[in-house]
């Protein structure tokens, strides 16, 4: 039954992230782009997708953090790992650079598969096998504590 | 102007709301990599409430569309070889990075992981710097 809830509970939260990917224009990669582009025609409008979105995560992290558990789990599945190291410096750097070439990061890809763009399309499918081609070279025989 | 920039505050807002929910309830981060390659390699128990997860994600747009009887702009700006380049970079940097804009963005922040925030900094930078070579050399 919890399993259940769960479930939907999740397609749940995937529909409202969605909607609000397509209201906030972040599924545009024209605008990602123009946001980006600090020392050119700068478009600051999406500054405010991070910062609307960071605003209420906050309340529900710290809503979260006075619960003994999960509304529906038995435990919080939170990443353990505080230390910077250089994977993640290298990772983001590589992440950041293919999101300023494309405009696009993993949500709007996802999200932006419903309009049936080829482009974008062609750009969800090559992150996949980015996604792949990482796991099996760094397969360490369980999987990595992740964020994302 | 003012329209776009209330748009963009409150989807955002529900970005958040989204992450709210999935910590609260289920007690997991929304980071869209992670649950990308959740959904697609590993085989588990919650397997299929990341693929519900996406599934949500991909028609979510579709009710913007009932909403409001038209799509959300969609521009791309690069050719169809560098979106394949960017992709393959995005899959591979979110992977070896631990998370995207949403797991280290709007999660982490949140949380006040240093993790999140170094990899934050990071992408804005290495993303800034990269439509700035674009554009100086004529790729846009």
């Amino acid at each position: 039954m919890r399993h259940l809830a769960r479930n939907l509970l999740s397609l749940t939260a995937g529909l409202i992230f969605g909607f609000g990917l397509a209201l906030s224009g972040m599924l545009n990669p024209a605008r990602v782009r123009g946001f980006l582009d600090i020392f050119g025609t700068w478009d600051p409008s999406l500054a405010f997708v991070l910062g609307g979105a960071v605003v209420i995560s906050a309340i529900g992290y710290i809503i979260s953090r006075r619960m003994e558990s999960p509304v529906l789990d038995v435990a919080f599945h939170l990443p353990a790992k505080t230390s910077v190291d250089s994977h993640l410096v290298i990772g983001a750097a590589t992440f950041g650079i293919g999101w300023g070439i494309s405009g696009l990061c993993p949500g709007p890809a996802v999200a932006s598969l419903s309009f049936g763009i080829p482009s974008t399309i062609a750009f969800t499918i090559a992150m996949v096998v980015g996604t792949f081609a990482h796991d099996r070279l760094f397969a360490t025989g369980q999987p990595r504590q992740v964020l994302q | 102007m003012q329209q776009t920039y209330l748009q963009s505050l409150t989807g955002g807002a529900l970005i958040g709301l989204s992450a709210a929910v999935l910590l609260i309830f289920n007690g997991r981060i929304a980071g869209v990599s992670g649950i990308v390659a959740g959904a697609i390699e590993h085989a588990s128990p919650e397997r299929l409430s990341r693929v519900l997860f996406l599934a949500g994600l991909i028609c979510g747009p579709l009710i913007y569309r009932l909403c409001f009887d038209a799509w959300p702009q969609i521009n791309v700006t690069t050719t169809t070889g560098l979106m394949l380049f960017g992709g393959l970079l995005v899959g591979f940097g979110t992977r070896l990075g631990s998370g995207c804009t949403s797991g280290h963005g709007v999660c982490g922040l949140a949380r006040l992981s240093p993790r999140s925030l170094t990899a934050v900094v990071v992408f804005l930078c290495t993303g800034i710097l990269t439509v700035f070579v674009m554009r100086r050399f004529g790729f846009t």
